[in-house]
């Protein structure tokens, strides 16, 4: 058996004000001090916070949603995959309750009724918790490049409802029930799974697998809204008529002319430009701000760009996540990292003496590269004479190693190499070494 | 679609005179804050609303609901009319409602909207109002510090085994 999932997104819309009136869209204010009359249906004619579903036709349909996913003992396999979008639709969001069961009252917030939404609905395309996940994350860096959704679940500006059902494949699908409620993507695909393997198991043990959701289902009813006349949409500034206000009214050629780069292009401009793995390009996208920490650094060092993505991937990246913290809290600037890679470019340090630098550089942010190489002694050993010193003293104490590689395996010259790194604390050019080991043993 | 507070609204529309006109206040306000905060040409609201009187002779006959339907309604929207009074409200809207069957539609293509010959327009993403919280918190019957109160979303209605709306749900 397989699973089915199919998502309903509804992505709180950023905007000053409230879709439907002038009142303040903001997250964490005092309850009730964002509303207007309008906002809580006074003078108590409107039903407000209903759906403001379209009656003739959806704001879009018949789309598709591109994203990609990783697979692979190394998680280094991209696979393209693509969703399609049935529609979206606008929608006004409604108040927040609070229910206190032990007075048996509902207290409300009216702050977020009548926030704009967009309602993106997607065809059952995934099979698993890891395909819906991959699909929301590219749809949350899309929705942020375009600045129209700020997306942070945990915020509820990206709520994700998700449909799951399980059936044998080329049968028809089963029945299906909603996982909803859910903070992060990553409790996303965990709820998912878990329902897909409950569902299974119920299938596998004899039983049936029960809808228990009986909310009204949005996509089956059109509640046409007399309130709102019709949305005229203009393909060009020339079609506007002359007696409407260019500015109220929406002109495709206009948007089209607004919309950013957007993540795949990105990604393919940092792939094609820097000469980079594709699956660095998506870190580099992923992470807030972690594209431009990249470009900084390459622009101001002479290093290859495939060096820095090194620098960037594995030290920067690897001591946010170990800590828990933002590019733009590293303590490491671009300008700093920068200094330290062109240090290595120049000789002075070599690249492994550079990783403990970059390491008490994070401890130490107001010390220079150049300063702590000079404090720790931590600078490249470029004098030939005391690297043959160093050598010959390696040498001197692994006669049995030297015999071997004098019969022929290469291999345990890599032993004496790393004597020497360790005896100079790294401090050393691994190429230059390796010649003058190659010269006494052979 | 939910109706938040049916009791409220329904008891609301069978005083047509009062509520038209403070709409009417509440519209020439708004109208008066978009022309002094944006620079729109002019407003897309009618100025004045206008209505004329129905003869009571000129209505089909009231409307009774029985006690059936008033069930099958609570069931459905999860909201308890609770009394005789409620009733009468909702005969009294049914009533209201009554003079769209004076309106001479021969030749009229229906429409969802009377605003269909219009054009939805946009405006400027500006803050304009919110901020008063006291004053609308003091319109609500509860509160408790600065949220609305009201009863528990889900009513429990007493179950009614004869009942036919029961068994439809």
């Amino acid at each position: 058996m397989v699973g089915v999932v199919g998502l309903e997104v509804h992505a709180q819309i950023q905007s000053r004000s409230k879709l439907f009136s002038g009142s303040h869209v903001k997250f964490m204010a005092p309850p009730n001090s964002l509303v207007s009359h309008f906002d809580a249906s006074l003078p108590g004619t409107l039903p407000a916070g209903y759906q403001i579903t379209q009656q003739r036709l959806p704001i879009a349909v018949d789309g598709t949603l591109v994203y990609c996913q990783f697979e692979g003992r190394k998680r280094n396999q991209v696979l393209t995959r693509s969703v399609r979008i049935k529609q979206i639709q606008l929608e006004q969001d409604s108040g927040k309750s609070l229910h206190d069961d032990e007075r048996s009252q509902t207290l409300i917030d009216l702050n977020r009724a009548g926030v704009g939404l967009m309602e993106l609905v997607m065809e059952p395309d995934m099979c698993c918790g890891e395909e819906a996940a991959a699909a929301i994350r590219e749809l949350q860096l899309i929705l942020q490049a375009l600045g129209t959704c700020q997306a942070n679940m945990a915020e509820g500006q990206l709520r994700v409802d998700a449909n799951v059902s399980v059936h044998r494949p080329g049968d028809p699908l089963g029945v299906r029930t909603e996982v909803k409620n859910i903070n992060s993507v990553r409790h996303l695909a965990k709820a998912i799974d878990y329902e897909i393997q409950r569902q299974m198991e119920v299938l596998q043990s004899g039983g049936t697998v029960l809808n228990e959701t009986r909310s009204f289902d949005s996509r089956s009813g059109f509640m046409p809204e007399p309130n709102l006349p019709p949305l005229y949409v203009y393909e060009s500034d020339a079609c506007v008529p002359a007696d409407v206000d260019p500015a109220q009214v929406v002109v495709i050629d206009r948007i089209r002319a607004q919309v950013p780069e957007l993540p795949p292009a990105r990604r393919l401009r940092l792939v094609e430009t820097y000469g980079i793995l594709l699956e660095h390009s998506f870190t580099l996208v992923n992470e807030d701000g972690l594209m431009n920490y990249f470009e900084s650094v390459v622009q101001m060092t002479k290093a290859e760009p495939r060096k820095v993505i090194g620098w960037v991937m594995k030290e920067l990246m690897g001591n946010l996540n170990l800590q828990g913290m933002k590019v733009a809290q590293s303590p490491i600037s671009p300008h700093a990292l920068a200094e330290l890679i062109n240090l290595v470019e120049s000789g002075h340090v070599s690249s492994s003496a550079a990783k403990q630098v970059f390491q008490e550089m994070w401890k130490v942010p107001e010390k220079k590269a150049r300063q702590i190489v000079k404090e720790l002694d931590l600078g490249m050993i470029n004098d030939r004479k005391e690297l043959w010193r160093i050598c010959q003293g390696v040498v001197e104490r692994y006669p049995e190693e030297v015999q071997i590689i004098r019969a022929g395996n290469m291999k345990v010259l890599n032993k004496l190499m790393g004597e020497v790194q360790r005896e100079t604390k790294g401090r050393t050019d691994p190429v230059q070494v390796r010649a003058i080991l190659e010269d006494m043993t052979l | 679609m939910r109706l938040t507070h049916p009791r409220c609204k329904v008891r609301e529309l069978p005083a047509l005179r009062t509520f038209t006109s403070a709409r009417r206040t509440s519209w020439s306000r708004w109208i008066h804050e978009r022309h002094s905060s944006t620079s729109t040409p002019e407003s897309k609201v009618p100025k004045m609303p206008t209505w004329e009187s129905i003869a009571e002779s000129q209505l089909p006959p009231p409307t009774k609901v029985s006690p059936d339907l008033v069930d099958k309604l609570e069931r459905l929207a999860l909201v308890d009319f609770g009394s005789k009074e409620g009733v009468d409200c909702l005969e009294k809207a049914i009533r209201f409602a009554d003079q769209l069957h004076v309106v001479n539609t021969d030749g009229v293509e229906p429409m969802d909207s009377v605003l269909e010959d219009r054009a939805l327009y946009l405006r400027a993403d500006a803050v304009t109002e919110g901020e008063c919280a006291e004053e609308l918190l003091t319109l609500a019957k509860n509160t408790i510090e600065e949220y609305f109160v009201a009863p528990p979303g889900n009513i429990p209605l007493p179950q009614r085994e004869e009942s036919p709306a029961h068994s439809e749900l």
